[in-house]
C-alpha cells in the first residue's frame, strides 16, 4: 500500500502560496496580477523585473499565437487543402489548408507552456510573500547578486537540474504527451487522414480490442508473442548466464580470465553490428547453411528456414538473443554470485546435496531474491527490445498477408512498422500506450512484492 | 580402502574438470566464431554477398581501401566525420547532465527529488521511440530536419533524455562518505565547490564511464538517426551507412566492405568496452548491496 500513502512534506516552509493569498500584504496580493511587484517594492528590483518580463512575454505570446492555438485544438482544423487551376501560369496551385498535426503540436506545446507559467506564477507569489515577511521581521532581503550566489550553494539543485529538465521536457515529455494525444484521433493513412484529422475518443482502443477484426487479432497474437519472448529472453539469459558464470568461477576451472575474455569479446562488438552479422549468417545462402552443407549435414541445395518458418524464426531469435545477452549477464551477475555466503554451500554439501540440487535450492532462490530489480529492468528491456528483432528478423516471416505484423514482431517493432512504414499513427500510439500500461502494471506488482522495494522505500 | 576412495574422488574431480573445460571450450568457440568470421570476411577477395565456401579462398585489403576511397555512393569518411562530430558534442552535453543530476539526487535534499526519480522510472517504461515520430515532428516544426541542422537535431535528441539515466552515477556518488562533504562545508566550501573540487575528482571512474557511454551512443544507435536523417545521405551516421550496405541494391558490391566497416568501428568500441567493463560490474553490485 506504500505507494499510495500520503507523503509527509519533508520540506516545510513558512512561505506557501495559500498563505500568501490569505495573509499577504497588498503588495503581495498585487503580485498575483503583476508578477514581481512585491519583489520590486522590497528592493529585489532585478528579480522583480525578470518575473515581470516572463509574465509580459507569456501574455504577448498568448495574444499573438497562444489563444489561436488553443482555439484550434478542439476541432484540429477544418480547412482542407485545395487544388486550383491557375489559368495564367497553366499549373495547379495549392491553397494552404489546415495541418492538424501542427495544430495539435502547437496546442500541446501551449498547454505545456501554460503549466510552466503557472509554476512561475506560484514561484513569484511565494517569492513576493517571502520578501514581505522578511522585510516585516526586519531581516535581510537577498539582493540579486546574493540570489545568484545562492545558486551555487543552497539552491545548487536549481542551477544543475534546470537545463536537464528543460531538455527532458522538450524531447521526452512533450513528444510523449503529443503521441498520447494522437491515440485519440484518426490520424492515419487509412481514409486519407494525413492532413486533417479529428478527435475520435476511444475508437482506436475499441478497434484494437475487437478480436474479430484483422487489427484486433493481430494485436492479441503480437501481444502473446511479446510476453512469451520477454519471458524466455529474460530467463534464458539469466539462467544460462548464471550457469556460465558458475562454470567459470568454480574452483577447478583454469584460465578464468581467458574464458571470461572470450565471452566479453562478443559484447564488445557493437550490438547492431553483431546482429547484422548474425542475420547475414543465417540467411538461406548464408554462412551457417553453407557450413552445414559443406559438412554434409544437410543436402547441398537445402537450407534451414531460420527466418522463413514461423516456429524456426521464433526459436532462432530467442537463441540469438542468448548469444547477444549472455556476456552482459555474465558481467553483471559475477559479482553478485560471489557474494553468496560460502557457509550455505558447505552446509548443503555436508547434508549430501549434489550440484544440481544446490543450484536450484540455493543459488537460484538467492539470486532471484537479490536481483529482482535487475530482472524487472531486463524484462522491461526485452518487451521493448527493438534492436534484436528489427535487426535480426525484421518481424518476418509474414504468414498472413492481410495483417500488418509478422510472426516475430513485438509490440515495439509493430509500432515502428505501423508508424514509419504504414503511417497509421493513431494505432501506433495506442500500442505504445498499451505497452506502457502492461509494463507499468507488471513493474508495480513486482516492485511492491520485492524485498528491495520494501527496504528502499524510494519509490 | 580409504586410499581407494580418495583415489576415486580424485578421478571424479578430474573427470568433472575435463567436462567443464570441454563445455567451456565449445561455448567459447560458439561465442568467438562469428567475430572471427566477420574479420575473415572483411579480408575476403571474392566479391558478392553469399559465396559457396565458408572460409575465403584468397585475402586482400582492398575492401578497406574501397571503404575510404569509393565515396560516390556511400561516403564512409563523411559518415565517420558526422558521427564523430555528433558523438563529441552530445558526449559533452550528456556527461554534464548525467553527472549534475546524479549529484543533486545523491547529495542534495530538495522537494522535487523523489518526484523526479519517480518520473524517471515511469518515463523509462514507455517504449523508447514511441515518441520518436513525435520528436521528428517537433524537429520539423523547428526546421531542424534539413541540411546541417540535422546534426544539431541528432545532438539534441541523443543528449535530451540523458538525464534520465542517472542510476549508475548516483549509485557511485552514494558510496562517497557524506563526512567528506560535511568537512568541506565546515571549511566554508559552497556546494558547487564540493561538486567540482571534491566529488568529481573522487569519482574519476564514473566520470570516465559516463563520458565513454555517452560517446559511444551515437555510434551504436541507428533508429533515431534513420528516422531523422531520412533521405539526407550526406548526414548519415556510420550505423545507417552499414545498414544501407546490406540493403538489396548495395549488398552485392558492398558486403565485404560492410564487414570491413564493422571491424573498423568495432575495434575502438571494443577497446573502450574492455576498458570499462569493470564499471558495469561495480555499478550493479553496488546498487544491489545498497
Amino acid at each position: 500500500m506504500g505507494i499510495f500513502k500520503k507523503r509527509v512534506n519533508e520540506f516545510p516552509t513558512p512561505w506557501t502560496c495559500a498563505k500568501a493569498i490569505r495573509e499577504g500584504g497588498p503588495e503581495t496580493k498585487l503580485s498575483m496580477i503583476l508578477m514581481g511587484f512585491g519583489n520590486i517594492i522590497h528592493g529585489q528590483i532585478i528579480k522583480g523585473l525578470l518575473y515581470l518580463a516572463v509574465e509580459a512575454a507569456y501574455v504577448v505570446f498568448m495574444i499573438v499565437n497562444g489563444f489561436g492555438f488553443l482555439r484550434m485544438l478542439p476541432s484540429l482544423g477544418s480547412v482542407p487543402q485545395k487544388e486550383i487551376w491557375d489559368e495564367a501560369q497553366q499549373i495547379y496551385v495549392y491553397t494552404k489548408g489546415d495541418q492538424s498535426i501542427l495544430i495539435l503540436l502547437y496546442g500541446v506545446a501551449t498547454v505545456l507552456l501554460t503549466v510552466l507559467m503557472i509554476c512561475a506564477w506560484r514561484g513569484a507569489l511565494k517569492s513576493a510573500y517571502k520578501a514581505e515577511c522578511l522585510a516585516k521581521q526586519g531581516r535581510h532581503v537577498n539582493n540579486f547578486a546574493e540570489d545568484l550566489k545562492s545558486l551555487l550553494h543552497e539552491n545548487l539543485q536549481k542551477l544543475l537540474m534546470t537545463p536537464p529538465m528543460f531538455f527532458i521536457g522538450a524531447f521526452t515529455i512533450l513528444p510523449l504527451i503529443f503521441m498520447i494525444c494522437m491515440a485519440f484521433t484518426n490520424y492515419s493513412k487509412l481514409d486519407g487522414h494525413l492532413m486533417l484529422f479529428d478527435w475520435v475518443g476511444l475508437d482506436n482502443f475499441k478497434a484494437l480490442f475487437d478480436s474479430t477484426s484483422i487489427l484486433g487479432s493481430t494485436f492479441w497474437s503480437v501481444l502473446g508473442w511479446t510476453l512469451v519472448w520477454a519471458f524466455f529472453a529474460t530467463f534464458s539469459n539469466y539462467i544460462f548466464g548464471m550457469i556460465v558464470s558458475l562454470l567459470i568461477n568454480r574452483k577447478g576451472t583454469r584460465a578464468k580470465g581467458f574464458w571470461r575474455f572470450c565471452f566479453v569479446l562478443s559484447c564488445a562488438v557493437p550490438m547492431f553490428v553483431s546482429l547484422l552479422i548474425m542475420r547475414t549468417m543465417l540467411q538461406p545462402e548464408g554462412a551457417v547453411n553453407v557450413l552445414l552443407r559443406n559438412l554434409g549435414l544437410i543436402a547441398s541445395d537445402a537450407s534451414l528456414p531460420f527466418f522463413t518458418d514461423p516456429t524456426w524464426a521464433r526459436v532462432t531469435v530467442i537463441i540469438i538473443n542468448i548469444w547477444v545477452g549472455v556476456p552482459y549477464t555474465l558481467l553483471q551477475l559475477t559479482g553478485v554470485l560471489q557474494n553468496i555466503p560460502e557457509e550455505l554451500y558447505e552446509a548443503a554439501r555436508v547434508d549430501g546435496a549434489n550440484s544440481i540440487q544446490i543450484f536450484f535450492k540455493i543459488t537460484l532462490p538467492y539470486m532471484l531474491y537479490v536481483t529482482t530489480p535487475y530482472l524487472i529492468t531486463t524484462f522491461t528491456g526485452n518487451v521493448n527490445n527493438f534492436n534484436v528483432i528489427y535487426l535480426l528478423s525484421g518481424g518476418d516471416p509474414v504468414t498472413d498477408l492481410s495483417s500488418t505484423a509478422g510472426k516475430t514482431d513485438l509490440l515495439v517493432t509493430w509500432l515502428y512498422k505501423l508508424t514509419i512504414d504504414k503511417q497509421y499513427y493513431n494505432i501506433g500510439a495506442v500500442i505504445g500506450i498499451l505497452t506502457f500500461v502492461i509494463l507499468a502494471a507488471g513493474a508495480l506488482i513486482t516492485y511492491r512484492n520485492s524485498k528491495s522495494y520494501k527496504e528502499e522505500g524510494g519509490f | 580402502m580409504k586410499r581407494e576412495k580418495m583415489h576415486s574422488a580424485k578421478t571424479r574431480r578430474f573427470i568433472n574438470n575435463s567436462i567443464v573445460h570441454a563445455v567451456l571450450g565449445v561455448l567459447a568457440v560458439i561465442w568467438v566464431f562469428p567475430i572471427v568470421w566477420v574479420i575473415l570476411t572483411s579480408f575476403r577477395a571474392e566479391k558478392g554477398s553469399y559465396v559457396s565456401t565458408f572460409l575465403p579462398k584468397s585475402y586482400t585489403i582492398d575492401n578497406y581501401i574501397k571503404l575510404f576511397t569509393d565515396t560516390t555512393i556511400l561516403d564512409f569518411p563523411q559518415m565517420f566525420m558526422n558521427t564523430l562530430f555528433i558523438a563529441v558534442c552530445s558526449c559533452i552535453l550528456s556527461t554534464f547532465y548525467v553527472l549534475a543530476v546524479s549529484y543533486c539526487l545523491s547529495r542534495l535534499r530538495f522537494k522535487l527529488r523523489k518526484p523526479y526519480m519517480n518520473m524517471a522510472m515511469i518515463l523509462g517504461l514507455f517504449p523508447g521511440f514511441m515518441s520518436m515520430i513525435a520528436v521528428y515532428f517537433i524537429l520539423k516544426a523547428l526546421g531542424m530536419t534539413e541540411g546541417n541542422l540535422i546534426k544539431l537535431a541528432l545532438i539534441l535528441v541523443y543528449s535530451g533524455g540523458a538525464a534520465l539515466g542517472f542510476q549508475i552515477a548516483k549509485g557511485f556518488f552514494d558510496t562517497i562518505p557524506i563526512a567528506v562533504d560535511e568537512a568541506a562545508l565546515l571549511d566554508g566550501c559552497t556546494r558547487w565547490q564540493i561538486f567540482t573540487k571534491i566529488t568529481l575528482p573522487l569519482s574519476k571512474p564514473i566520470v570516465i564511464y559516463t563520458t565513454l557511454t555517452a560517446f559511444m551512443g551515437p555510434w551504436l544507435d541507428f533508429i533515431f538517426a534513420k528516422v531523422i536523417c531520412r533521405a539526407n545521405s550526406d548526414q548519415y551516421t556510420i550505423a545507417i551507412g552499414l545498414w544501407k550496405m546490406l540493403e538489396k541494391e548495395y549488398i552485392d558490391n558492398w558486403y565485404t566492405c560492410f564487414a570491413a566497416g564493422a571491424v573498423l568501428i568495432s575495434v575502438p568500441i571494443a577497446a573502450l568496452f574492455l576498458y570499462m567493463q569493470r564499471y558495469y560490474v561495480d555499478g550493479l553490485s553496488g546498487a544491489v548491496k545498497g
